[in-house]
């Protein structure tokens, strides 16, 4: 990365560096949780999506759900990761009314994934963040604590459910940055389809470290944690809060307590949770109800040959094969919906005018409506007829623009749109030539005034010539028969 | 024909499949003298009601295939049973209800057999005398006051009182093996992975089997016969073709190779313990058996290593009774609160006590010095077995250090309780099959066991060589019925 793209925060005539590292947890995409049979379905009543073990009744086992170690198999792959063949299964103990076990089921020393990478594409180029490691655990259930004023109640829907926890190293220097890689590791797992990375609904979330140094330094400051920040833009505000108060603290020359905080979004400020002396001992010990977990390598390899083309081959092919900018390639691989629309689109159409519609007109209007592109209103189908009236001169550019509008409302097809209308464009030449005819007639004193040296006036007879035509005058013939007619 | 209650399984069967008894006459007579009995304390919870209910209808529409054909059987309190009462032992669960049925109890159903009722047992199975229940002491038939063993007191207590034809028990460290020697009935602790722990109130996991306690040896393999099944349900069941134990049962043991490992005589052992032995020995190589010596190396630190790994496993598999969702709580102005006064007041102090030492075992700066320690230990015993196992088919020692004490007699020195365990307690860590069969009596006319260790799944093997001790040790037990009632 080039220097001038570095972010500093600075005090007088000192500058500090911020380390993050980010600690995301993916629920994974399954019909049911990580030990037992409940479904996994969002939004569900409360406690109706809970089994016997879930719950943790007595005498009740966790048998786990092999999907879920697929999924967590095929994520490493994604990050390019070593999976580990042998892992085990730890419980992390400590009490809360969520968590019925008494202890979360998780892997502590041994994990299913060890080290990888993912890219980022920054604006300035290329840079790879490190991933420690990635491992499979329970999710807890959720505490109501504003429903009843006297109690506590608990939802225990999500109790059991599989995530996974992927470690980043602290390769991280900036809220840009935590942005791009936050969205390509969601763009990774969605290619897989082992996480949806729908952050609305809790699918991700993650805990941010976050240090400060000065710029120049070599070894690390002291971190804080930031747990359970559900949003990009939240992450990227306790960022920000978190390191300037770890910089404040600095400049008065007080320590950081190594601690645990939380992030205030009202307040956009970060506050103790716990500090170090109370941290939990968790007395993470292999759970003894679970043998280890033992990965054959003909699994890996089955796994191995089941995944997609993910983003960054994908994003190499289309500057290869379509001669797209980088730029281009990246926006439009950053997620499956949208290459694959795109690739659907160019199967019957011109690359580049598909590019500039996709990422142009169809972006702003999900933007305008706020929609995903699987929701698009316009269909890949209907785009490339579009593209293609436009290719073969039956619209102009901005016809198509007119028409796009209309189909907008309900995915109608550009053909009966443009057929109805009468929106096809004119390119008979003996037509051109009569409305031109006609505009010169109308406009004898600017012929004159044009011909007198006037050439600015070229435009005025153009666009005449289009209203005349009512918009629909094919522009490449108009101009060139008033040229012919004008200069003549 | 004998008084029906006396009788054993493979009579009652017999008798029943012979229509020469029905599966009401047999319930009736069972419920009948556990109403004589109460002073005992058997008895958690009865089922007597449904049971009746249950053998009328067996009888109506009988199906002598079955392998316990209106059978009627009580169970420690230990296995969940739906729609009946399920404590463990203790206040915290006092109120709890299953809504589902243990594995190992499902199968007996399945065979035929029919709920008697919930026998007594050690909180959490926590104890060697049946003194740590929230329900009180049993009584052991074969003296007043005098502990039954633990931690499936009520269950040895009702077989050898005859208030139960069979019943099955669970052994962690000996809860099975010990009372059976106790009270001059027979035991056997399975392979670790035999019986599936599915809906079996967790002590320490990675140690606890469910196993058949029975009058003799031959009930025993037709009862293990019927409990032992692969459970999907159970991530550490294991896998394995097992044995029709009863039609394989056999008293040919000749050429067998049985191992006498020298560490088992410890120190202060009684003489009586010592000849005890002595006459198994020479009981088996009547049987034409091949005596050899060996060496358990480690056997010296089975004890302190059971004490950290079980406590361990326990304080993690206890933090789910902590008011929250089901069986006891006291309210708290918050949670914390809540937490502390439901587990102080819903715990005994034996479960307290190993709560504790879980904990501390397993905490940060504690944990490679005990728990990771004790876990190499427990791979050293294992090897130890395997080793043997090497040399010989089978391991014969004696079930317990003494005969049954008095009730009281322990309760306040918990290391001296914990040494009952030290014959049985290596056989968990290393997760291999183990049975306890009466083999003589002591000065005050108390029943003493010797044990049979069998390598893993060789369940046959030592059922075959307890057969054929049995039939030479020729042990009846002289029990009184003193705790009668009218």
């Amino acid at each position: 990365m080039s220097k001038n793209s570095e972010y500093l925060i600075e005090r007088e005539n000192k500058q500090y560096e911020v380390i993050i590292g980010l600690e995301v947890h993916a629920q994974v995409t399954s019909e049911s949780k990580l030990f037992s049979q409940s479904s996994t379905k969002f939004g569900a009543e409360p406690n109706t999506q809970v089994s016997l073990v879930d719950a943790a009744f007595p005498g009740m086992l966790p048998v786990i759900n092999e999907f879920c170690i697929e999924q967590a198999i095929k994520t490493g792959i994604g990050l390019k990761a070593k999976i580990n063949k042998k892992s085990v299964f730890d419980r992390k103990n400590y009490f809360y009314a969520d968590l019925p076990q008494g202890y979360q089921i998780s892997q502590y020393k041994y994990p299913i994934v060890g080290e990888g990478k993912v890219i980022l594409d920054m604006p300035n180029g290329q840079k790879e963040i490190g991933i420690e490691r990635l491992h499979l655990e329970q999710d807890a259930g959720k505490s109501i604590h504003d429903i009843d004023p006297n109690n506590t109640l608990v939802d225990l829907n999500r109790s059991g459910v599989a995530l996974m926890e992927i470690v980043s190293k602290p390769d991280l220097r900036s809220p840009d940055e935590v942005n791009v890689y936050i969205k390509k590791l969601r763009s990774i797992m969605r290619y897989l389809g082992t996480c949806d990375g729908n952050m609305q609904e809790g699918s991700l979330r993650a805990d941010v470290n976050v240090s400060v140094r000065l710029k120049g330094q070599t070894e690390f400051g002291t971190r804080c944690e930031i747990k359970n920040v559900n949003s990009i833009k939240f992450m990227q505000m306790a960022i920000i809060s978190e390191a300037n108060r770890q910089i404040d603290l600095l400049e008065e020359g007080k320590d950081i307590d190594q601690e645990t905080r939380l992030f205030d979004t009202k307040r956009n400020e970060t506050r103790s949770m716990r500090s170090k002396e109370d941290a939990h001992d968790y007395r993470y010990f292999p759970d003894p109800d679970l043998l280890p977990l033992e990965i054959s390598q003909e699994l890996i390899e089955k796994i191995k040959s089941d995944i997609p083309e993910l983003p960054d081959e994908k994003k190499k092919r289309f500057i290869d094969k379509f001669n797209l900018s980088p730029y281009e390639a990246t926006i439009l691989v950053s997620d499956i919906e949208t290459s694959n629309f795109f690739e659907e689109v160019i199967k019957n159409s011109d690359v580049k005018l598909a590019t500039n519609w996709i990422t142009g007109e169809l972006f702003a209007v999900l933007n305008e409506k706020n929609l995903e592109i699987s929701q698009s209103p316009v269909s890949a189908k209907n785009l490339s007829k579009l593209i293609n009236l436009i290719k073969d001169g039956t619209i102009s550019g901005k016809i198509a623009k007119t028409v796009f509008e209309q189909m907008i409302d309900g995915d109608q097809d550009p053909l009966i749109i443009v057929k109805e209308k009468g929106l096809k464009q004119e390119s008979d030449p003996k037509a051109i030539e009569e409305l031109i005819n006609k505009v010169i007639e109308n406009n004898s004193d600017k012929v004159a005034e044009y011909k007198s040296g006037k050439d600015k006036l070229f435009g005025f007879f153009v666009g005449q010539a289009m209203k005349e035509s009512k918009g629909k005058g094919n522009p490449q013939l108009i101009n060139k028969i008033l040229k012919e007619k004008l200069n003549g | 024909m004998s008084d029906i209650t006396s009788q054993s399984l493979f009579e009652l069967t017999s008798n029943i499949k012979e229509k020469k008894l029905s599966s009401g006459e047999i319930t009736k007579a069972f419920i009948d003298r556990a109403e004589k009995s109460k002073k005992l304390n058997v008895y958690v919870t009865d089922n007597f009601e449904k049971a009746i209910d249950q053998s009328k209808k067996f009888d109506s529409n009988p199906n002598f295939d079955l392998k316990l054909p209106g059978i009627p059987i009580a169970v420690k309190d230990l296995f969940c049973t739906n729609g009946v009462r399920t404590t463990a032992g203790s206040k915290i669960l006092n109120n709890f209800v299953p809504t589902y049925e243990s594995t190992v109890t499902q199968n007996l159903w399945s065979q035929g057999a029919i709920l008697l009722g919930k026998l007594n047992c050690d909180e959490f199975a926590m104890g060697s005398s049946n003194e740590t229940s929230f329900f009180g002491n049993v009584q052991n038939p074969v003296g007043e006051n005098l502990v039954p063993g633990g931690s499936s007191g009520g269950s040895s207590a009702a077989v050898a009182a005859n208030l139960t034809p069979v019943t099955i028990g669970t052994d962690t460290g000996g809860s099975i093996r010990q009372p059976a020697s106790f009270t001059g009935t027979v035991g056997l602790k399975p392979t670790y992975g035999s019986c599936s722990r599915y809906g079996i109130v967790a002590f320490a996991s990675s140690l606890d089997q469910a196993g058949p306690m029975t009058k003799n040896v031959r009930d025993c393999s037709m009862l293990l016969e019927v409990i032992s099944s692969f459970d999907q349900k159970d991530s550490t069941s294991i896998d394995y073709k097992r044995n029709n134990y009863s039609k394989e049962l056999s008293k040919d043991i000749k050429g067998k190779k049985i191992g006498i490992p020298k560490e088992y005589r410890v120190d202060n052992m009684p003489d009586e313990i010592e000849q005890l032995w002595k006459n198994g020995i020479s009981y088996a190589k009547d049987c034409g058996a091949e005596i050899i010596d060996i060496s358990l190396p480690h056997t010296n630190y089975a004890l302190p290593t059971y004490y950290i790994v079980a406590p361990a496993e326990a304080s993690s598999n206890l933090a789910r009774y902590d008011g929250v969702k089901y069986g006891f709580r006291s309210p708290g102005q918050n949670l914390i609160e809540m937490y502390e006064k439901t587990r102080s007041e819903g715990f005994g102090d034996e479960v307290k006590r190993r709560i504790m030492i879980g904990t501390y075992v397993l905490s940060s700066g504690y944990y490679d010095a005990y728990y990771l320690k004790a876990q190499k230990v427990r791979q050293l015993i294992k090897k130890d077995f395997d080793d043997a196992f090497s040399k010989v088919d089978a391991i014969l020692t004696p079930s317990t250090p003494s005969s049954a004490f008095k009730i009281g007699e322990k309760t306040n020195n918990p290391v001296s309780m914990y040494l009952n365990d030290i014959f049985t307690v290596p056989i968990n860590l290393a997760g291999l099959p183990g049975i306890s069969i009466p083999a003589g009596k002591d000065k005050n006319n108390y029943p003493l066991g010797l044990q049979v260790i069998g390598k893993p799944f060789d369940e046959q093997n030592i059922l075959n060589i307890s057969y054929a001790l049995e039939d030479k040790i020729n042990f009846k037990n002289d029990i009184s019925d003193w705790w009668l009632s009218e």
